[in-house]
């Protein structure tokens, strides 16, 4: 990226140096590339199959169905990007970065998910002739935007003469890099210059809608019904989001976010508190319930991760505590102790027990370091589900009912609110999973609010002080010892508290839940997937990470026994494409563009 | 009246001149059969500037852990201000001594305002509720260290730069900010390890006057340094340390006038060694070159 800054001013070769991927003229394609995209949102309005055994039903004149909705929304966005890269007044906030980057990729997405539902259906119903006319316009269109801004010129990085004496393999090495960098810099954005000062009531209205968008993404990615409307949804969402990246929008949008934290924190949980009153149906509150309980425990986990630098990889183990206490004292018939104790009560006890946990088994880990600590965790975790297996009377006291578990727990009634029955609030009826996704988002604004706070304070400047380099934080006087401690009693009863509700969600509480690697999340494995993924020390990283990570194995059910490997390809090439995770932290950001951002944000965006 | 505030906040954890700040007696540091340190016998005063040298391998760096706190002396013992030091290096920075590192040890990924607050440690108190629960106290307490962070920055230079994360800042920076961050635990003792090594000689002054403006706010300094040009010019008392024994102790003049610290530094003379009249011939032909020759010769470098 840095080397490109010469190569305009070689006079030599001025074209060279400003030409596209594809040989085309640089009018012809962006006229292509804008075109395209127009032709496909007509395209979109067309019957792609003859008949309805595509799912999604896309034999409809005038109305896009399905996968067409998503063809549609990329079409949209590419011609919006085309003719803002023509400077057409008025379009101009769409594109403060780099319009020609954002049609390059906003194309290539349509192009994605148009030409994958087109194969689908050719596959599907075996062979192109089930294709109608709308589907070879909407393929032939989507090429051609594609082209057409492949065509679009840019900066390529000034080559790497190579070493004459290089040997064959060295010299395939050389000249794969050297096109990667090519490839990239087709891509590459110039960063937005700084927007100038918006009222506060226009910038609060930019987050709400932000908000409202991303409210909108979730809820349609959680209610796609098949398969290929979620490949289709995946696709579309990452190379419409990559392309808003390009444009400099996301930019703009996150700079406004960190001037008003209260307000983007609240109209987040607004949006959230909004999830379950746009279903019909418990369904997918179910899948929204569990994948908070996923996200707020990989929260908590990211303060023993994130923050202060522990890893940790029996975390799971600390929900199991908070969910077999909460359950011990829920009143369930299988419970040996029979005691009723209200939510809060039993709450509150779950996250002191797992404290009490987290303390016990930081005292004698927490003296080691780094890839010790690791594994010595790894097996405390493994400790309490065996030992939880080992409580059912014959192997040892008869406390968790062993292999069994403890089940049948009652719904929790918190001031004559019956978690267990429906209910109607504005017209909306709100199921059993809706009530604890509602609950459950409160213990999340909890983990979040601890996780803020502590973080922009003298125990969090302690914890990072304390990851960053340990022999000179003991230098500075902090108790290395006792701070950790601290993050570890914390991340433990938060994770305890996710636990308490978690048990009445699932009604039923087993030792197999709470295992080191597993299908299903929450285990200590997904756990530190998600806030990796998502991008540690970051609040809305780990939410993003553990949503993804539940929603693509539950989504995708045709990978069946391939999922972890997918998963685990999916890990590798975040890892080496994107090693700072979805949502990179603000200290990491600065780490990779120093100049360019302006560092007074750092101490606004805490953590 | 940044300055009173300063001076205030200084002598808490400064104390009257000429009371001695650190008296080591008879330290002796073992490591199974090797003995790094003997017997060493050492004090520092108030308001004074010592300095520590010694050629590689004479124990410098392990008397220095040991009045750290890294190292807890196989016999005798280190006192700050009358009080045995506690074998924790962060117990010893609450007690009063701070100090630098010879490899930059900053928090790289922090804002240079964050890394003087982690420095302020000690000096609050603010836990994990205080911090959950947001009561008036933590922000009175937060606002009053990010104040006096900022003094301190201003102090070492660095105030325009409080925004900007340590990894970023030019090297000599880099060291003024860990002599910034020691300072914010508000020390009676500050121990600088090498200070100005890697620095060019503009930097080295700077150093040189910051570390006169810290004696002036009352806090006993002690260097260890290779840059001898450097001791000398700053140091009220020069400690010699050769072998793991103490060799020598006296002001700039005494230590570099005693023949056994040219020894210790130089090697004994041989057996064949050239006389006085041999170096006398010499010196007179270098003369004679140096008039016959423009080439400026290059500086002796200390080191």
């Amino acid at each position: 990226m840095t080397t490109q800054t010469t190569a305009p001013e070689t006079p030599s070769a001025p074209a060279a140096a400003q030409s596209g991927l594809i040989g085309l003229p640089h009018r012809l394609g962006r006229a292509l590339a804008t075109g395209g995209g127009a032709l496909t949102i007509i395209s979109t309005f067309l019957s792609w199959t003859w008949t309805a055994d595509f799912p999604g039903d896309l034999t409809v004149y005038g109305y896009p169905g399905g996968l067409q909705v998503l063809v549609l929304i990329g079409a949209v966005f590419t011609t919006l990007f085309g003719l803002a890269s023509y400077g057409i007044k008025g379009l101009g906030w769409l594109t403060p970065g780099s319009a020609d980057s954002a049609l390059k990729l906003a194309a290539l997405g349509t192009f994605a998910t148009a030409w994958y539902t087109v194969i689908a259906i050719s596959v599907e119903l075996g062979g192109v002739v089930n294709l109608e006319p709308g589907g070879y316009l909407v393929a032939v269109a989507t090429l051609a935007a594609l082209l057409g801004a492949l065509a679009l010129p840019f900066e390529r990085p000034a080559p790497d003469l190579a070493d004459p004496d290089d040997t064959g393999l060295e010299r395939f090495r050389h000249n794969s890099r050297q096109n990667w960098n090519t490839f990239k810099a087709a891509f590459a954005s110039t960063t937005p210059a700084p927007a100038r000062q918006l009222p506060a009531y226009a910038e609060i209205l930019v987050i709400v809608a932000a908000m409202a968008a991303g409210l909108l993404v979730f809820t349609y990615g959680i209610g796609t019904e098949y398969d290929e409307l979620f490949i289709g949804f995946l696709l579309t969402a990452g190379f419409c989001f990559a392309a808003l990246g390009k444009s400099g929008i996301v930019a703009r949008v996150s700079a406004i976010t960190a001037r008003h934290r209260t307000v983007t924190m609240a109209g987040a949980f607004v949006a959230a508190a909004a999830f379950p009153f746009t279903q019909s149906d418990d369904q997918y509150a179910t899948i929204g319930v569990y994948i908070l309980i996923f996200a707020t425990v990989a929260l908590g986990l990211n303060i023993v991760v994130g923050l202060a630098g522990l890893l940790d990889l029996g975390y799971v183990a600390f929900l199991g505590v908070g969910a077999y206490t909460s359950a011990l004292v829920s009143g369930s018939p299988s419970s040996p102790l029979h005691v009723n104790w209200p939510f809060w009560a039993s709450a509150l006890l779950g996250a002191a027990v797992a404290m009490v946990f987290g303390v016990l088994i930081g005292a004698p880990t927490l003296r080691l370091r780094g890839d010790y600590l690791a594994i010595v965790t790894l097996g405390f975790g493994e400790i309490f589900r065996i030992t939880v297996l080992n409580m059912d009377g014959t192997s040892g006291p008869d406390v968790t009912n062993g292999s069994n578990g403890i089940s049948s727990i009652p719904n929790l009634n918190i001031l004559g609110f019956d978690f267990g029955k429906d209910h109607t609030f504005l017209g909306a009826t709100i199921g059993r999973f809706a009530n604890y996704f509602l609950l459950m988002l409160l213990i999340t604004l909890i983990v979040v609010v601890v996780f803020r706070r502590s973080s922009d304070s003298r125990i969090g400047r302690a914890w990072i002080a304390i990851r960053e380099d340990e022999t000179a934080a003991l230098a500075m006087g902090i108790n290395g010892f006792r701070v950790k401690l601290i993050a570890f009693a914390l991340g433990a009863s938060l994770a305890g508290l996710a636990g308490s509700v978690q048990a009445h969600v699932t009604y039923t509480v087993t030792p197999e839940q709470y295992q080191f690697a597993h299908v299903v999340p929450p285990n200590s494995a997904f756990l530190l997937a998600a806030v990796v993924l998502g991008g540690m020390g970051t609040i809305a990283g780990p939410l993003v990470g553990a949503a993804l990570l539940y929603l693509i194995p539950a989504k995708l059910q045709f990978l069946g026994n391939y999922q972890l490997f997918a998963f685990g390809v999916a890990l590798v090439l975040l890892m080496r494409f994107r090693p700072e995770g979805l949502i990179p932290n603000r200290r990491r950001q600065l780490e990779f563009h120093e100049e360019t951002e302006a560092p007074a944000v750092l101490t606004k965006a805490g953590a | 009246m940044t300055t009173d505030t300063t001076t205030k906040d200084a002598t808490a954890g400064a104390s009257a001149p000429g009371e001695v700040v650190l008296d080591a007696r008879g330290v002796t540091m073992r490591f199974g059969g090797l003995t790094a340190v003997r017997n060493v016998d050492f004090t520092v005063k108030s308001g004074e500037i010592v300095g520590l040298i010694g050629p590689n391998g004479a124990g410098k760096t392990t008397f220095f852990n040991c009045l750290t706190g890294l190292y807890i002396p196989t016999e005798g013992e280190v006192r700050y201000k009358g009080n045995v030091l506690p074998p924790k290096s962060y117990k010893v920075t609450a007690a009063g001594i701070a100090r630098t590192f010879q490899n930059i040890r900053l928090f790289a990924n922090m804002t240079v305002l964050e890394n003087v607050l982690v420095g302020r440690h000690t000096r609050t108190k603010e836990g994990l509720w205080s911090a959950l629960l947001r009561g008036p106290g933590f922000h009175k307490a937060e606002a009053a260290s990010r104040e006096r962070a900022m003094e301190l920055l201003e102090f070492v230079g660095l105030a325009g730069k409080a925004d900007h994360l340590a990894r970023n800042l030019p090297y000599g920076e880099q060291r003024k900010l860990e002599i910034a961050r020691a300072l914010a635990s508000e020390p009676g003792l500050l121990l600088l390890d090498e200070p100005t090594a890697g620095m060019n000689p503009q930097e080295t002054r700077a150093t040189e006057e910051l570390v006169f403006a810290i004696r002036d706010k009352g806090i006993a300094v002690l260097v260890i340094e290779h840059d001898m040009r450097f001791i000398f010019n700053l140091c009220d008392r020069v400690a010699v340390l050769v072998q793991g024994e103490k060799l020598v102790e006296g002001d700039s003049a005494t230590v570099q006038g005693d023949e056994r610290v040219i020894a210790a530094y130089l090697g004994e003379p041989f057996e064949d060694a050239p006389g006085d009249e041999e170096v006398a011939e010499v010196e007179a032909a270098e003369a004679q070159a140096e008039t016959t020759t423009d080439a400026a010769p290059g500086k002796e470098n200390d080191r």
